[in-house]
């Protein structure tokens, strides 16, 4: 399945004329009287507005003029509302890193967002648990609303307003892609055909307009994809009692991983991956009965076996012998006392691939070149470590006074990064399948597995240090 | 192009097999004619490949014509002699080889063969060699194909680049962030299509390129024509060095001349021409290849016939420069060697490497003195002087004086 979901460019160029063949056959013979942009990013959320920002403050780009396109409105940015939103993102330390790069971090930080030191994970169908912390309880992750993320993005682009123009209520329409190399009277830019029938020519075109990606479908990237048979449904939860809530907790139930990460003292946001129609149920039923079954999907032990719990205190007892070090018992998280009105909203699942990430003058990052499962919290992540590594590659071609659309460092881009998404992708989707069953030898399988994990710690370090880059 | 090779290689569908003999190393060979079409466009690495696939490719494939074809069979010695006419000069030659053993000694008798018609004109004013005028004529609208023949040159930009950049950058005290090189005025010789001036460019530099093709400059234009901010920061003109010499003397802050001096006929001249369009103080970088027998076995015999990395025809080893002749020449010019260093080509990876070996590849790094200095003259009564000028020619490589004290 790896296989299917790496690109078949880790090795350059030999396929790259292959692909020049696959490029859409729209050509444009105009005129060069539009705005030569150095780099148009299409794509106005969190990944994109990163993007923009991430270049417009990069030393090497001082020079160059970036565009960010974006299809909605302008959000005002006013004051805060009291109530939290119910999209909420797990920001990991290499993101926050990347954030405070070009100085976003610093407005989050002033607005609001949550640390969590620890994270529990436990199986529905057994003792099993892993416990991720590190030594000296430093903040592992940040939860911060999607909505602060995106604010704190449009202050520092407003900032920076002479070197990226952001223009809103732009949707592009059409794109035409430059011939392989220069040929007589044919325009080497990419054109870019814009909703009010204006065009842009531009040296790159960054695609991040996520998983139904346009420019994807325009460049005709094949994505390997499918749908899950799951939704997720979020919500604002208040806890029945203020308590430190720096723990992250998440659940493996048959029907799918029910995950509770901390907002405030006393407020939690529930991220509930379960079938269509359980999801369609708890999005419609009274508020009451969907609180009890938070609590029960969290504490129930409806689905626990003796043979299987016998198996694991086995295990347990081994590892205990083996390395007598502190025993993690399972703890209970808070119980859920309210859920907030209208907070409630169900969206489907699914797993997507672009099979390149790159083309000449062209280049995926976040959600259109990949699509994951929320059950690991990578999605966004794996979005922010895209940026940090296209800027990477961008700047050192500009100081190298390098074309930006050349293929020499984009490819570059996509084979770094195709290696560390595609492992995770495939790591992800495992974890998916494999707790999605009742089937007793998986489930005998995969509780000794993670108690061995659990009980590895240069093992759980490793997974912490990959899944925080 | 004829073909001798040993069994075991894969005979491509373009090629006719002549014969199949057993040398007197108990080896079997075969020989065979390939037509050669056009250059293929692939990855460097492929292109490897590729040259010692040779397929060809029919768009612009002339048929040879056989004129005259004799085979002499010995029992010793078997030698073949086909007379091929050449109609595009850079895909045939005319050849004689003799097959008798595992050292190719045809090779040295292609040494002295060149084409008919060149000539080398030995007491004109000018540096540009016409032979190499027409090498490069046919290949003129293939510079921008990143993947194509030039492949190599637009990876050599890796290197040479940050090269420039980097020693430049030490002579300006405050630069601005994105456009670094922004103030200085270069003057690029030889540009070709552009693949150097370009990226200065972007850096912010006002560069002037010059280059002896037409075509080139054609390309080069063109190419540049689409990026307002390029088309104001680079010139073109088509002519030789030496055309330019006295309007644009002591103006340029640095003078590039990359993969150049190894085809001027005169370097003496060249790099005198050099030295009178740079500023005082200013840079001249030379990036070139050296004369090794190294260089003749990797540069021509591998990169050009057998591997197809080099356009065939492209370089003469007579005219490469060691590093030494290169040194001393600069020297007795007035300019100073500051850096000497070595680079490597992966035909594999398709990406170049610095090395401390200059047996192929090198660039240098030298600058034009600040005061006006001419050549010391031996005698020299007074003390301080001497000394001064003994801390100068323990600079001067090249330049053997005996200061008298």
């Amino acid at each position: 399945m790896a296989a299917w979901l790496a690109g078949s460019r880790w090795g350059a160029a030999p396929a790259a004329a292959r692909r020049d063949l696959l490029v859409s056959c729209r050509r444009w013979a105009g005129t060069s009287a539009d705005t030569v942009y150095d780099v148009v990013v299409s794509g106005g959320g969190l990944v994109g507005a990163a993007m923009a920002c991430a270049l417009g403050y990069d030393t090497h780009f001082c020079d160059k003029k970036v565009l960010l396109l974006e299809a909605g409105p302008k959000k005002v940015l006013g004051k805060l509302p009291e109530t939290y939103s119910n999209r909420v993102s797990s920001i990991s330390p290499g993101s926050a890193t990347l954030l405070s790069s070009f100085g976003a971090w610093d407005h989050i930080c002033n607005m609001r967002y949550r640390a969590f030191r620890r994270m529990q994970v436990w199986d529905g169908c057994s003792e099993a648990l892993i416990m991720f912390d590190k030594d000296n309880l430093d903040d592992m992750g940040y939860v911060v609303e999607n909505d602060v993320v995106l604010h704190a993005l449009t202050r520092q682009l407003e900032a920076v307003s002479d070197r990226v123009t952001v223009l809103y209520r732009s949707k592009a329409v059409g794109y035409t892609w430059p011939y392989p190399f220069s040929m007589a009277d044919s325009s080497p830019w990419v054109h870019i055909t814009l909703g009010d029938g204006s065009t842009l020519q531009t040296k790159l075109l960054i695609g991040a307009d996520g998983h139904n990606s346009g420019v994807r479908q325009a460049a005709g990237i094949q994505n390997v994809s499918w749908n899950y048979d799951q939704s997720a449904v979020v919500a604002t939860l208040h806890l029945s009692e203020a308590t430190e809530n720096n723990v992250a907790w998440q659940r493996f139930l048959p029907s799918g991983p029910i995950a509770l990460l901390p907002l405030s003292d006393t407020l939690s946001s529930l991220v509930w991956s379960t079938s269509h129609e359980h999801a369609a149920e708890l999005v419609s039923m009274d508020e009451e009965k969907f609180v009890d079954a938070i609590n029960s999907a969290f504490w129930s032990d409806a689905n626990h076996t003796d043979f299987i719990d016998s198996a694991g205190s086995m295990l347990q007892y081994a590892v205990a012998f083996l390395k007598p070090t502190k025993a993690s018992a399972r703890q209970l998280p808070p119980s859920v006392a309210r859920v907030d009105a209208k907070s409630r909203v169900l969206f489907p699942l699914g797993l997507g691939h672009a099979v390149e990430y790159v083309r000449p003058r062209l280049a995926l990052i976040g959600d259109a070149a990949h699509r994951v499962h929320p059950l690991a919290g990578q999605g966004v992540n794996m979005g922010f470590g895209d940026i940090s590594s296209l800027v990477h590659h961008l700047s050192t071609a500009a100081f190298n006074g390098r074309d930006l659309g050349s293929m020499s460092h984009l490819t570059s881009y996509e084979t770094d990064r195709q290696r560390h998404n595609t492992a995770l992708l495939a790591a992800t989707d495992l974890l998916k399948r494999l707790y999605s069953t009742r089937a007793t030898p998986l489930v005998l399988l995969r509780t000794w597995g993670l108690q061995a994990t659990n009980a590895v710690s240069p093992l759980k370090e490793q997974i912490m240090a990959f899944a925080s880059k | 192009m004829i073909r001798l090779a040993p069994n075991g290689a894969r005979v491509d569908p373009g090629t006719f097999l002549l014969g199949i003999f057993r040398g007197r190393d108990r080896k079997w060979w075969f020989l065979s004619v390939a037509m050669w079409g056009g250059h293929k466009m692939g990855s460097s690495g492929s292109r490897f490949l590729g040259g010692l696939r040779s397929g060809f490719r029919g768009a612009q494939a002339c048929c040879p014509r056989l004129t005259t074809s004799q085979a002499v069979y010995s029992k010793n010695q078997l030698s073949w002699t086909l007379r091929i006419k050449p109609r595009v000069f850079s895909e045939y030659r005319i050849m004689w080889f003799k097959s008798r053993s595992m050292t190719f000694a045809y090779l040295s008798k292609m040494k002295s063969y060149r084409l008919p018609w060149t000539r080398l004109y030995g007491t004109s004013q000018t540096t540009v060699d016409s032979s190499e005028v027409k090498t490069f004529l046919a290949l003129a609208h293939r510079w921008w194909d990143e993947e194509g023949v030039y492949a190599p040159l637009h990876s050599m930009n890796d290197l040479r680049v940050p090269f420039i950049r980097d020693n430049l950058l030490k002579t300006i005290v405050n630069h601005q962030p994105g456009k670094p090189l922004s103030g200085m005025k270069i003057l690029d010789v030889g540009c070709g299509g552009g693949l150097l001036t370009e990226p200065l460019g972007r850096l912010g530099a006002s560069v002037t390129g010059i280059d002896p093709v037409d075509e080139n400059i054609k390309t080069a234009q063109h190419h540049k024509s689409f990026d307002p901010v390029l088309d104001k920061r680079i010139e073109y003109r088509a002519c030789s060095l030496e055309e330019i010499v006295e309007e644009t003397a002591e103006t340029f802050d640095a003078v590039i001349a990359s993969e150049v001096v190894e085809h001027v006929i005169d370097l003496e001249t060249f790099i005198q021409c050099c030295c009178q369009v740079l500023k005082p103080g200013g840079s001249l970088f030379i990036t070139t290849i050296n004369k090794t027998q190294l260089s003749y076995a990797l540069g021509i015999v591998f990169a050009e016939q057998i591997a197809g990395i080099v356009p065939k025809g492209t370089h003469t080893w007579e005219k490469f420069v060691s590093p030494e002749k290169l040194e001393s020449i600069l020297e007795s010019n007035g300019l100073s060697v500051l850096t000497v260093a070595g680079m490597v080509y992966n035909p594999f990876s398709g990406y170049w490497h610095w090395s401390e070996n200059t047996s192929l590849n090198y660039a240098a790094h030298a600058v034009k003195s600040s005061v006006q200095e001419h050549v010391v003259p031996a005698k020299f009564a007074l003390k301080g002087e001497t000394e001064e000028l003994r801390a100068e020619a323990s600079h001067n490589s090249g330049v053997r004086e005996e200061l008298k004290r």
